[in-house]
């Protein structure tokens, strides 16, 4: 079985951030990039099912500018056996991301799609399920456990009240939740032959998507920063406090 | 404290000061490239500074002996055999031997991120390599194909065993014995002391590399071998076979370095080791030397390795420390000392420094790959020249530094840095050896002046001086003026201690000797300042492309404008002494100290 695992290039996560003077978005000229951790996760799943015996072939896809290849070759380290890359300097949305990924989908018939949940840039939360939408395929979100059988994937999920195991017919996609798996350290060798394994380019027009961005934002700004604190005598005290100043009981 | 490797300063002084890509371009290593590089750094911080720096702390602990066998200090097993899964023991270890051999320059550059996350486990791997390195180059391809590979890869690892009790800085004393076997082995008889992880727990066996004398050698340094000594012996289809007559007697209590075992090894306390000779008999001293200079220019990283991590502790307590009002505010509050002018030149001068020192040391790695690659034979040597001479220089000038860094660091944390618990001080007491093993500075001094300035009438000091002045012209070209300045008053009080070093080096080898330390200490200062007037440059011109990392390139601005200022000037002071000071240095009748 064939999988794809879709990653994204964004700011590391040790990286602090800060919010251009015009308050049009974050600067991330100059700062370290890394591989999504939820993507890491991605990865390392498709590999540990590769490992198994279950997954024969892993495709690694990123969407964007050209340093994305920094990416891929660190998903080809881990363990990938070949990567396409999207190349683009639009701003990509949740909803082309999707777009184009299906068009890849079509090209390279995977019977399994991986997806980290969310970035930790802009935390949409979105694109695998709009993916799963526009291929018509099941999924299953959030997972913290995936096991593969012939036809199907038991999925756990990880949702507000507890787990949720859902099964999928095949093909489906699976987003990643953190404790899915702890990614590995790349070795050493890995990164040498990482060089060596394929690397397609394409373009969104190749994948005849427009990825023109759909929404606009408006303003970034820096959260507020928090007021300081203050003693309470007694419970009684913070109860009143909870009640007429917080008003959360 | 975390460790955070300086990926973004490791890039620039590969990239730009030591020349990678021109490195990369070198046969042999066609495989490497820039984008490769960046790729295996990212990655090695990754394991610094997750694996290896939090359990630096608790290797300060210390490895625990018991009858013979070395328990190493809590976590460090699991980190070797994760270091071992990883790969990196074949960094710069030969591809025939299953390593990625990759530039020495590289090497470096990831040895100190080891070195920063934690010195006492960085000392693994590094005598590992040096074992290795001497083995490659001189032993018989059967002892090679049986050694080797384990060895590149980690499973087992490797030792030098040089110093005896009697035989420190002076080898040719060695005592340690070696008779002739009718099977071409030998048997090998002695105590040898200060055997960095000679005995531990980590790896399946330990090739110890014994220096020892055989009954008919000559007296002196042209009558030692080298052997290997394997703790266990390994059969000829590689499996290991029984424990070799070698045994660890005790472990040292050392000032730092505490997860480091430090072994007192007894060879031969029954029928005698065996062992096997490397290369020919008596060569044994000269194959040592073989590898010195790598293993002095680790050393040298590991002195501004130590300094980086008590540098980076140091800032980060003085942005949280907050203590009296700012100098000159009206406002009674207390401040982050970070903005107290005091603590500021203290991390500058720690910066400034740090900064040198990592530019030299990798310009002297690039001489290395040039020496040992580059197609052109007058390449290799006039690289070869230059390496010998800046090996001395970067070892003890480093070395010699982060004993003053690390003291620094203690100085911002002031009493909290004293005690144990904000952990800088253990920088400052694993700093410590770095000036002492693998030669002293005072011998790394004596080398510099003798085989090194004297020994080719100061042909290369000289030429390295004009290289400084070329720079000193590109400074005033570029309206760095005031770098140039400095750097043109150190380079003609370094000219000025180089004419005394040769005037009197054969005449009067006492008062060039007076003065090597201050000498080796001075051309660190201004050969690390060319350095940094060089990056100087770099940055001006980088800082004029579209999307330069401003922040970056400026600091580099002003950190060696500072270095000009604080750091230069000293050259006047060590070329006094130097010049003027080698009768009151030796005029005191030796009864009267």
């Amino acid at each position: 079985m064939k999988a794809l695992v879709a990653v994204k290039r964004v700011v590391d996560y040790n990286v602090k951030v800060r919010v251009k003077a015009d308050g049009s978005g974050v600067d991330i000229a100059n700062v370290k990039m890394s591989m999504n951790p939820f993507d890491e996760i991605a990865v390392e799943e498709a590999v540990r099912l590769k490992e198994a015996g279950k997954v024969s072939e892993i495709v690694v896809v990123s969407l964007g500018v050209k340093q994305c290849e920094e990416t891929l070759r660190t998903a080809l380290a881990m363990g990938a056996d070949r990567a396409i890359l999207v190349e683009t300097e639009v701003e990509l949305q949740p909803l082309a991301v999707a777009k184009l990924l299906k068009s890849v989908v079509e090209r390279e018939q995977p019977q399994l799609v991986i997806l980290g949940k969310q970035a930790i840039d802009d935390d949409a939360n979105q694109t695998g399920q709009m993916l799963s939408a526009l291929l018509g395929w099941g999924q299953g979100t959030f997972a913290s456990k995936v096991v593969v059988a012939s036809e199907s994937l038991n999925v756990t999920r990880e949702i507000d009240g507890g787990m949720e195991t859902v099964e999928l017919r095949l093909p489906a996609i699976v987003t990643t939740d953190l404790r899915l798996n702890e990614p590995r350290y790349v070795k050493l060798p890995n990164i040498m032959a990482a060089k060596k394994k394929p690397l397609d380019k394409l373009t969104p027009a190749d994948l005849g998507v427009d990825p023109s961005a759909r929404l606009k934002t408006l303003k970034v700004a820096e959260p507020g920063s928090r007021a300081a604190g203050v003693k309470v005598a007694n419970a009684a005290e913070l109860v009143a406090k909870l009640k007429n100043e917080a008003k959360v009981l | 404290m975390n460790y955070q490797a300086p990926l973004k300063e490791l890039n620039f002084v590969l990239n730009q000061i030591a020349e990678l890509p021109s490195i990369c371009s070198l046969p042999g290593y066609e495989d490497c490239s820039v984008e490769l590089v960046e790729a295996i750094l990212e990655e090695g911080a990754k394991f610094a500074e997750q694996e290896l720096a939090p359990i630096n702390r608790q290797g300060d602990q210390g490895a625990r002996w018991h009858d013979g066998e070395v328990t190493a200090a809590p976590g460090f097993k699991e980190a070797w055999q994760r270091y071992v899964e990883s790969g990196w023991v074949g960094l710069r270890a030969p591809a025939d031997y299953g390593g990625q051999g990759l530039p020495a320059l590289v090497a470096l550059a990831a040895e100190e991120m080891w070195c920063s996350a934690n010195l006492a486990f960085s000392l693994a791997p590094m005598l590992t390599l040096g074992a290795l390195e001497a083995i490659e180059h001189h032993a018989s391809d059967v002892l090679k194909q049986l050694y080797l590979p384990r060895m590149a890869s980690g499973e087992w690892t490797g030792t030098m065993n040089l110093t005896e009790p009697q035989a420190g800085s002076d080898l040719a004393q060695v005592r340690t014995r070696a008779e002739r076997q009718a099977d071409g082995s030998y048997r090998i008889q002695g105590q040898k002391i200060f055997i960095t992880w000679g005995e531990h727990d980590m790896a399946d066996n330990i090739v110890h590399l014994v220096l020892a004398r055989l009954p008919d050698a000559p007296a002196g340094v042209k009558g030692i071998s080298l052997f290997i000594v394997p703790k266990f012996l390994v059969n000829a289809d590689g499996s290991l076979g029984a424990k070799n007559d070698v045994r660890c007697v005790s472990i040292e209590h050392k000032l730092g370095i505490h997860g480091s075992p430090t072994a007192v090894m007894s060879f031969g306390d029954q029928a005698g080791a065996i062992g096997y000779l490397v290369g020919e008999e008596n060569k044994g001293l000269a194959y040592m030397f073989t590898m010195m200079n790598h293993a002095r220019l680790g050393v040298g990283i590991e002195g501004l390795a130590v300094s980086e991590r008590a540098y980076q502790a140091a800032v980060n307590y003085a942005r949280e420390r907050v203590q009296s009002r700012a100098v000159g505010s009206a406002d009674a509050a207390g401040v982050p000392i970070i903005r107290h002018p005091d603590i500021r030149r203290m991390l500058m001068t720690m910066r400034a420094q740090i900064e040198a020192q990592r530019a030299l040391a990798c310009y002297a790695a690039a001489a290395l790959d040039r020496a040992g690659h580059h197609p052109v034979p007058e390449e290799r040597a006039k690289n070869q020249a230059l390496l010998n001479f800046l090996i001395p220089i970067v070892k003890g000038w480093n070395t010699e530094q982060a004993n003053e860094i690390t003291s620094m660091a203690i100085q911002v944390h002031g009493g909290m840095g004293y005690i144990e618990e904000t952990g800088v001080a253990q920088y400052y007491r694993d700093a410590r050896i770095t000036a002492i093993y693998e030669g002293t500075t005072g011998i790394q001094a004596l080398d510099l002046i003798g085989r090194k300035t004297a020994a080719d009438n100061g042909a290369v000091a000289q030429a390295l001086l004009e290289e400084v002045l070329m720079t000193v012209r590109e400074l005033d070209g570029a309206g760095l003026s005031d770098l140039a300045r400095n750097l043109r008053r150190a380079a003609a009080d370094a000219s000025r201690a180089i004419g005394f070093v040769l005037e009197h080096f054969n005449a009067r080898p006492t008062w060039p000797a007076a003065g090597s330390v201050p000498f080796l200490k001075l051309m660190g200062i201004v050969l690390g300042g060319w350095q940094m007037g060089r990056a100087a440059l770099i940055a001006q011109r980088l800082l004029g492309e579209h999307g330069a990392d401003v922040v970056f390139l400026e600091s580099k601005l002003t950190t060696a404008r500072f270095y000009g200022e604080h750091l230069l000037p000293q050259s006047g002071g060590l070329a006094h002494a130097i010049v003027e000071g080698a009768e009151s240095a030796l005029a005191l009748d030796e009864a009267h100290f």
